[in-house]
């Protein structure tokens, strides 16, 4: 009777995430941002959760912590973009962070030959500016290339870039810029807004940072733009003959990714109020790459999830900050043995309509599945 | 415009179908629909399926030419100068033993290869050096021997990223929105709609491509072809792995593709199924042309017969 009981629950039992996914879906439209906005209320609430099991250990500052980590949430969105949609492993990612951060540096710091009174906004878009030119210079070239060859070409671009900060003089090697410029603002006490020691105001910023490219991310993402990505990490030679300029828009995702990347290297530079060559290796880069696919490679929440477990465990437990690489490298293995795609799996909606269509078509929500053939419900075993 | 004929979605379904609970939405309203309200939802279909592309030449006329056409890999000849045309509004069979040179061909036409010598024109225009994604919206769409689809996008997807091709939306467009990206985005979905319901399929519209079921998968092929808007479209052994009830619908199927106005290009080992569904065929042997013609004529012709089922030792000499 007991094995009749375990074969039946077992027949109908469908995943955990599944099951979000599903009720997720269902809700109506209005549903869904009357959740999403008390979440949103929530992160931006974040700071002033400095309490227990949330807080960081005596000697790490809370908010600060916040901010970097929410910088490590921007890079992975970014890097999603590039490694998760459109398939492109791509382990040099750090070098347009770093190209975000020497702008900022270059035209706020009174160290540098080009130092002006910029107003800040102007270097935010500025610096995305040049990461998105660099991003096309790169990619050109090395986008003909696939897979294990992109990924080590990429590899030796995010090292010649730390490279040249280090040997070309207005770079100012180990040396560095100092006293970058913040945002302009301030207190009602006549005090700046934006100071080295206060992480709020940057954590803030930065989450809107991050609502904004989510935003423009998914607006990229249901679209042919979107399908193009995916379809090119799906099988890119299908894709070029389903009439998908592969290459082109392999370039845009590169471009778009570089653009996340040199946000995060701006944000990153006006907060430290310092930049020198030293945190741009590639073991940096990796940290990046761990994040996405930790998270789930081609899953935004995925990749947040992956950037908060990244960026966030080292500050909140001291003894993870120590041994740091080697538990994330465990991590990762262990991941790559039970979970392959991450903690959440890959998936996006790619049509803008697509609530209405599948809803027409089959009588059924738009469709999120992620895991492997195996739990959709036994279906489609005939191939 | 034309209408669908021969069999009904309904009867396409039962291809494969798991036999699930109930459909629901548009599939599940067409099962309960009465026979001329069908008729009438299937014309409707025929109508998104089919839109009015802009092909220069008349039916009838060559629609795309093969001229001395050579492809060598090394010193491997695996076409040797083989010439001949389509025209509009046929089914061409493509047909020869294995290795003789059939998928090198459609691999000539859609820009995978290039010839060594030789042009391939569509509607009298070299494709010359174009990409492979240029040459599909110049009019060529085409499936693939053995399956390729985008596993993890769900039918209905793969189906919409056909229809990109005739898409124009750029990044910036699709970034904020504008309202070209919003009108090619329903008008690309109403269109894969329609195809997954043309071609049979549309009630897994909604499963990963990955998923479904083969005959499914092969039907989705066709679909995504379609969306296209094709002015040629090539079909590589679409009935390979069939059973004989499941060809006899593919045939119906073909035949109705090129009711709508498509023109079809048919390579399958299957004589039966390409005598049965094609106007003309051409025949090659080791990268050779041997014979052209109606099924009837090529399948008298000696040497074609030489070719499928050898010379007697005594007739080479």
């Amino acid at each position: 009777m007991s094995a009749h009981h375990f074969r039946s629950g077992t027949a109908t039992k469908v995943p955990f995430g599944q099951r979000i996914r599903d009720w997720w879906n269902g809700l109506s439209r209005f549903h869904q941002w009357a959740i999403i906005i008390p979440v949103v209320v929530l992160v931006y609430l974040m700071p002033f959760l400095n309490f227990f099991p949330i807080t960081t250990e005596p000697g790490t500052d809370f908010e600060l912590a916040l901010f970097n980590t929410a910088r490590i949430v921007l890079i992975a969105i970014g890097l999603n973009v590039v490694v998760g949609q459109a398939g492109l492993l791509d382990l040099g990612y750090v070098g347009f962070f770093a190209i975000g951060a020497y702008v900022a540096a270059l035209m706020t710091s009174r160290d540098s030959a080009l130092y002006a009174e910029y107003p800040w906004l102007l270097v935010v878009v500025v610096g995305i500016a040049v990461t998105m030119v660099s991003g096309v210079i790169i990619g050109t070239p090395t986008l003909r290339l696939r897979g294990d060859y992109l990924a080590i070409v990429t590899l030796g671009f995010g090292e010649i870039v730390r490279l040249l900060a280090d040997n070309i003089p207005a770079l100012r090697g180990n040396v560095g810029f100092r006293n970058l410029e913040r945002p302009p603002g301030e207190w009602s006490d006549g005090t700046r807004i934006f100071t080295q020691g206060d992480g709020i105001p940057w954590y803030w910023l930065t989450v809107t940072a991050i609502i904004a490219v989510l935003i423009l991310v998914g607006n990229l993402e249901r679209s042919r733009v979107g399908r193009a990505w995916v379809a090119i990490r799906e099988d890119e030679d299908a894709a070029e003959i389903m009439g998908v300029p592969t290459f082109r828009f392999k370039v845009w995702a590169f471009v778009i990714g570089a653009a996340i990347g040199g946000l995060s290297g701006v944000l990153y530079a006006g907060q430290l109020g310092f930049v020198n060559n030293a945190r741009f290796d590639v073991v940096t880069s990796v940290l990046f790459l761990a994040a996405v696919i930790l998270g789930g490679s081609g899953n935004k929440v995925g990749v947040i999830l992956g950037a908060i477990v990244i960026a966030y465990t080292p500050e909140r437990f001291q003894v993870v900050s120590e041994y740091r690489y080697l538990i994330f490298g465990l991590a990762l293995i262990v991941l790559m043995i039970f979970r392959p795609q991450g903690l959440l799996g890959a998936r996006q909606r790619l049509l803008a309509r697509g609530r209405q269509a599948y809803k027409r078509l089959v009588g059924k929500p738009e469709p999120v599945s992620t895991e492997s053939p195996m739990k959709d419900s036994g279906k489609g075993t005939g191939a | 415009m034309t209408t669908t004929s021969g069999s009904t979605p309904e009867m396409r379904h039962h291809l494969d179908d798991p036999g699930t609970d109930q459909p629901g939405g548009l599939v599940g309203e067409v099962a309960r629909m009465s026979a001329e309200e069908r008729a009438e939802h299937e014309a409707e279909v025929a109508d998104v399926v089919a839109p009015d592309r802009d092909i220069e030449v008349e039916v009838g006329e060559t629609l795309l030419e093969m001229r001395d056409v050579t492809l060598s890999f090394g010193g491997l000849v695996a076409l040797d100068s083989v010439s001949f045309s389509i025209r509009r509004g046929e089914i061409l069979g493509l047909i020869g033993p294995n290795g003789a040179g059939k998928t090198t061909c459609f691999n000539a036409m859609t820009g995978v290869y290039r010839p060594s010598s030789g042009d391939v024109l569509l509607e009298g225009r070299p494709l010359g050096r174009l990409k492979k994604s240029q040459i599909t919206r110049r009019g060529i769409a085409r499936t693939f021997q053995n399956i390729r689809l985008f596993g993890e996008m769900t039918a209905l997807e793969n189906v919409v990223v056909g229809t990109d091709a005739r898409h124009r939306t750029g990044v910036l467009g699709a970034l904020l929105r504008l309202p070209r990206h919003h009108r090619e985005e329903r008008e690309g979905v109403e269109r894969a709609m329609a195809l997954l319901e043309f071609v049979g399929i549309a009630d897994r519209a909604a499963d990963k491509a990955k998923n479904l079921p083969y005959g499914y998968q092969r039907r989705l092929e066709i679909a995504r072809a379609l969306a296209t808007e094709p002015k040629l479209l090539c079909l590589d052994e679409p009935a390979a792995g069939f059973n004989p009830a499941e060809k006899e619908e593919l045939m119906g199927l073909i035949r109705e593709i090129r009711d709508d106005g498509y023109t079809v290009l048919l390579i399958d080992h299957d004589m039966k199924l390409v005598m049965g569904v094609t106007d003309r065929l051409v025949v090659l042997e080791f990268g050779k042309k041997i014979a052209d013609g109606r099924p009837a004529e090529v399948r008298e012709d000696p040497s074609v017969i030489a070719a499928y089922l050898g010379v007697p030792d005594d007739d080479v000499a």
